[in-house]
Parts: structure tokens; C-alpha cells; sequence
């Protein structure tokens, strides 16, 4: 297993999460602790196993391709925290 | 006192006229009125709808529609499920604002059935959590001690029913949810085998482990609701074509039923009453005339573990829609990104922040091999653990959790312990098969309730359900009541 050294900076940039510092020095320290507890996954042995990505019977689920209802836009807009025009508004992306 | 009546109680009694579905929907908010402000079960009610889906039950009564079996009868919701036109909050300060679009298919459902679907029902924010101690509206009071935890997620799911501010609700369960609230509140919660019930319109947590289920006053209430909720869906992939069994008529005896003991949830840890109450309650089973086996399930001690790299990992992807695009909350930013840190930071509480970090760790580069594909290998042993024991036994009896409730604050820094007293449930939701935790007994002095589990095969809710109900008919714990 790998050494659970954790960049807490680092994480938080890969899930856009802003942490103050505080934040940074607490979860850092219950991370550690946590990890160190995860530690005991190295005694089973794995050789051969196959992983389980769930536990349903079935795979490769799919519908008729038919339209069927959905929401309006309006709905589905209704809850946006800025939109107009019909489109949802964001931070201007490109120059 | 209607409140305090069963589902099969006031079925009958509304069948009969005796009663109307007005009378038992306001003796419930009556309820709510006088205890919630000591419980807060609770986030929100909408009473005006409630009575009014109260009303059409009535007028369906009066014109004698038949075959509804839940008609007039108030069901609470866990704030993870939709409702058309109603708040989700998901016991979080991120969907402030935010109403629901649509149904989820179990509301369509309890509606298809007669129910007063009504309430959002207090949990730990993005049902993470044993205390519902993480919501951002604040904890849910055990109505057995208001001093101590009610369990959780579902924490006001099994509060709201041990406390009779509703007939029934709904929790979902994702490593204990609905299973350890209930043992700890002292009522019946079921978690059915994954694929039973469609999560349509439950907030996602952790795809590969999440299930809806009941939490209700009695083993054949629990079996009302599970029937009703099940079947297949179309809108949710993993909800699985398997017919939905009457399970009221699966309540029978269970003489030469196999049950299986397992050695290693007897550990040290727990609580020396809820094991004493745990030994009791598997003799009474034997004397009922089901054969008790000792059986081992070896990979127990590392399920712990492999839930908490497993579950971090889905829930730091399902999370990442919450970005202050769509809906619920945001916080402006100079750019996209800031946008996103700025909501996201501002908008997730403690829990939620420290599972997402471990979650995108263990799947970031570097780390994914050895941390999460071997939590899935993990997996598969704790799985064929539980298969192989099938093979000889019918169901499987443990203790719901290692103690009673805690004290409000007791477990809330240290994040491990709170983490650790889902140890029993865990591995439930891990192998993907059903489990139910019913009252058997309580500690002594504070007087606090104690439950114990029955885990079943995939789709084996009838046995668990017939061995639930055999209990339960030969005890009286579940028709205690808290002092409020």
C-alpha cells in the first residue's frame, strides 16, 4: 500500500474544495488517522481476487431509444442561481 | 392517540370508518407540535399539503376505493428523497433554495399506495454520518435520552417514529443508515437488498452501496412498506427485474428455520448489555425452533476499511455536481474554478469535506491501486464470506451496533470512532444483501434501546422479515414507548 503521505493543498485542488487554514491543519491530522486505520487492508491476501464494483446481477442496462418525457427548460432551470435566455450564467470561460 | 397506532392498527380502523385520514394526519402534527421543539426529527413540514392529501385519502374512503394499502396513512421522508414542489436540503447549507423537480419513484410509489407523503425528515448532510450530529440544521435529540444521539443518517427518520410524529418514513441506507437510527431509537428498520427499490430521486451518496427502505413501529409495518416501495424501474439502472413477493404473507413461523451465528461480530467492543441482550434474544430464536449455527465470516475486520475508501470514493464523485451551476447555493468567483472552491467551501460542512478529500485521494494518481482497486478486492472476499455462509444457514443474527446511544458531542472529534461504531452494519451494504435491525431489549440505567440485526440472502427480505416477526410476536420491547 502506499505510504499515505497526503498533500492536503493538493487534494483539494483536484476536488475543487477551498479550505482555510484551519481546515487544512485539522483534516490533515484526521486524514493521517484515518489512513493509518486503512492500513490493515495490506494483511488480506488479494492474489487472484477479482474486484467488486457492486453487488447487482446485471450489466450493460439499457432503455428503447425512445423520447419520453423530461423536464422543461423552465423547470429545469428553475432552480439555477443565475440564469437568462434559457441558458444556465457562469464566470466568463474564454477571453 | 392515533399517532401512537400502527399501520395495520389504523388500516383497519379506517377501513372500518372508525376513524378519518384527517383525524390520524392531525393527531401526528398535534404530535410534532408538542415534541419536536425537544426533538427536531424534523427540518420541515408542510402541514397545509399534509391535511390536504389527508382530505383526498378521505374522499378515495368515503367512495370505497379498495386495495391501497397504505391509504391515509402519514409517512415522514428522510430530506434525501424528492418531492415534487417540496425543499431537499440533504441536510446541507449547498441546496439552500433548492426545490425538488419531480417525484422519486418510492414517493410515486407510497402515493400509488394511498400515503400522506409528508415531511423532511433531519440527517446527517449527504446522509454522512452515525449521529445525525452533521446536519446543517442541527442534531436530532433521541427521544429515549434528548441528551444523546438518535443514530443516523437517518437519525430523524427513526426519532420521528420512536417519537410517534408519524405512522412510518423512509431512511436510505449506505453502511448502516436506517439500521443503526433504528436499533438505536428502538424501532424496525430495514435495509433491502440492493436492486430491490429504485432510487429515482435519492440524493446520491455512494451509487455502489446506497438503498431506500422503511423505518416503522413493527416488523409487518416495515413488511407493508418494503412491498410497496419495491419493484423495478426503468429510470434507475440498477434496480433489478426480480418480482416483489407479498411479504404480510411471508410472517409465518419459523420452525427448523438455520440462522447463523458468526463469531466475529461477538468482539470485544461491545457493550456487555447489548451482548447479554443479543444472547438472549438468540436463545428465544432457538426456542421458537430455529436451528442456531455457528458460522464464521473471516473478513469482518476489514470491512471497516474498505467501506470508507469505497463510499469516499463514489460520494467525491457524485458530490462533484455541487458546484454552483444548476442549483442550490454559490459563491461568485473571479473565474469558473473559483467559483466552484468558493461554493464547494462554503456550501459542504466538516464531514462532507473530509470525505471528499480522502475519497479524491484514493482515487487520484499513485494511489487508486493500492488503496481503492484493493478495497474492491476486499470487497469480493467480504461478499463470498457472506455467500459461502448462505450456503448453510438461512439468515444471519448479529447486534445491530456496538452500544447504545451516545452522548450528543461524545464522538464527534474524533471521526474514527464515530466511524467505527457502524461495524456491525457495514458489511451488509459492502456484499449487497438485505439486513433489518429489530428492538431487543434496553440497557439499564439510562434506560436505552438495544437492537439486534438479521441479515438475509440477496433477496431473501422473507426470511428476514418471517424471523423478524417471529420475535417480535413473542416479545414486547417494540411497543415501548420514550417518556416525552
Amino acid at each position: 500500500m502506499a505510504e499515505n503521505r497526503l498533500d492536503i493543498r493538493y487534494v483539494a485542488h483536484l476536488a475543487r474544495l477551498a479550505l482555510t487554514p484551519d481546515e487544512e491543519t485539522k483534516l490533515s491530522a484526521q486524514l493521517g488517522n484515518i489512513l493509518g486505520y486503512i492500513e490493515k487492508l495490506k494483511q488480506p491476501d488479494v492474489a487472484g481476487v477479482e474486484p467488486t464494483a457492486h453487488a447487482v446481477p446485471l450489466i450493460n442496462v439499457t432503455r428503447p431509444d425512445a423520447v419520453g418525457v423530461s423536464l422543461s427548460q423552465e423547470e429545469a432551470l428553475r432552480n439555477a442561481p443565475a440564469s437568462a435566455s434559457g441558458l444556465f450564467i457562469v464566470p466568463k470561460i474564454v477571453e | 392517540m392515533l399517532h401512537r397506532l400502527t399501520i395495520s392498527d389504523l388500516a383497519a380502523k379506517l377501513a372500518r370508518r372508525e376513524v378519518s385520514a384527517r383525524e390520524i394526519m392531525q393527531s401526528c402534527l398535534d404530535q410534532i407540535a408538542r415534541v419536536d421543539g425537544r426533538i427536531h426529527a424534523f427540518i420541515s413540514h408542510d402541514a397545509e399539503d399534509a391535511l390536504a392529501q389527508a382530505d383526498a385519502a378521505d374522499r378515495e374512503l368515503t367512495r370505497g376505493v379498495a386495495g391501497k394499502p397504505l391509504l391515509g396513512i402519514p409517512i415522514a421522508l428522510k430530506d434525501v428523497l424528492a418531492v415534487k414542489n417540496q425543499p431537499l436540503h440533504c441536510g446541507s447549507k449547498i441546496l439552500d433554495g433548492f426545490i425538488s423537480p419531480y417525484d422519486a419513484t418510492v414517493v410515486e410509489k407510497l402515493r400509488a399506495a394511498g400515503a400522506i407523503v409528508f415531511g423532511r425528515l433531519n440527517m446527517d448532510e449527504f446522509a454522512m454520518g452515525s449521529s445525525t450530529e452533521n446536519s446543517a440544521f442541527g442534531p436530532t435529540r433521541n427521544p429515549w435520552d434528548i441528551e444523546r444521539i438518535p443514530g443516523g443518517s437517518s437519525g430523524g427518520s427513526a426519532a420521528a417514529v420512536a417519537a410517534d410524529e408519524c405512522i412510518a418514513s423512509l431512511g436510505s441506507d449506505t453502511g448502516g443508515s436506517i439500521r443503526q437510527p433504528a436499533a438505536l431509537c428502538g424501532v424496525v428498520g430495514l435495509k433491502p437488498t440492493y436492486g430491490r427499490v429504485s432510487r429515482y430521486g435519492l440524493v446520491a451518496f455512494a451509487s455502489s452501496l446506497d438503498q431506500i427502505g422503511p423505518l416503522a413501529k413493527t416488523v409487518s409495518d416495515a413488511a407493508t412498506l418494503l412491498g410497496a416501495m419495491s419493484g423495478h424501474d426503468p429510470r434507475d439502472s440498477t434496480s433489478v427485474p426480480q418480482p416483489v413477493p407479498d411479504y404480510g404473507a411471508a410472517l409465518t413461523g419459523i420452525k427448523g428455520i438455520k440462522i447463523g451465528l458468526p463469531a466475529e461480530y461477538m468482539i470485544g467492543g461491545l457493550d456487555p448489555e447489548a451482548k447479554a441482550a443479543v444472547d438472549t434474544a438468540v436463545k428465544k430464536l432457538a426456542g421458537l425452533g430455529a436451528e442456531i449455527v455457528d458460522i464464521s465470516l473471516p473478513h469482518t475486520d476489514y470491512a471497516v476499511a474498505t467501506y470508507y475508501i469505497i463510499a469516499t470514493a463514489e460520494a467525491s464523485a457524485n458530490l462533484a455536481r455541487f458546484d454552483g451551476v444548476r442549483y442550490g447555493a454559490r459563491v461568485e468567483g473571479a473565474d469558473l474554478a473559483e467559483m466552484y472552491c468558493g461554493t464547494r467551501g462554503a456550501g459542504f460542512g466538516p464531514e462532507v469535506k473530509r470525505r471528499i478529500i480522502l475519497g479524491t485521494y484514493v482515487l487520484s494518481s499513485g494511489y487508486y491501486d493500492a488503496y481503492y482497486l484493493r478495497a474492491q478486492k476486499v470487497r469480493t472476499l467480504i461478499r463470498n464470506d457472506f455467500l459461502q455462509a448462505f450456503e448453510t444457514v438461512d439468515a444471519i443474527v448479529t447486534p445491530t451496533a456496538p452500544t447504545a446511544a451516545f452522548r450528543i458531542g461524545e464522538k464527534s472529534a474524533d471521526p474514527l470512532q464515530m466511524y467505527l461504531s457502524d461495524i456491525f452494519t457495514i458489511s451488509c451494504n459492502l456484499a449487497g444483501i438485505c439486513g433489518i435491525s429489530i428492538p431487543c431489549g434496553f440497557t439499564s440505567a439510562p434506560r436505552l434501546p438495544i437492537g439486534l440485526q438479521l441479515l438475509g440472502k440477496p433477496f431473501g427480505e422473507e426470511s428476514i422479515l418471517k424471523i423478524a416477526a417471529a420475535f417480535e410476536q413473542d416479545t414486547a420491547w417494540h411497543g415501548q414507548k420514550p417518556p416525552l
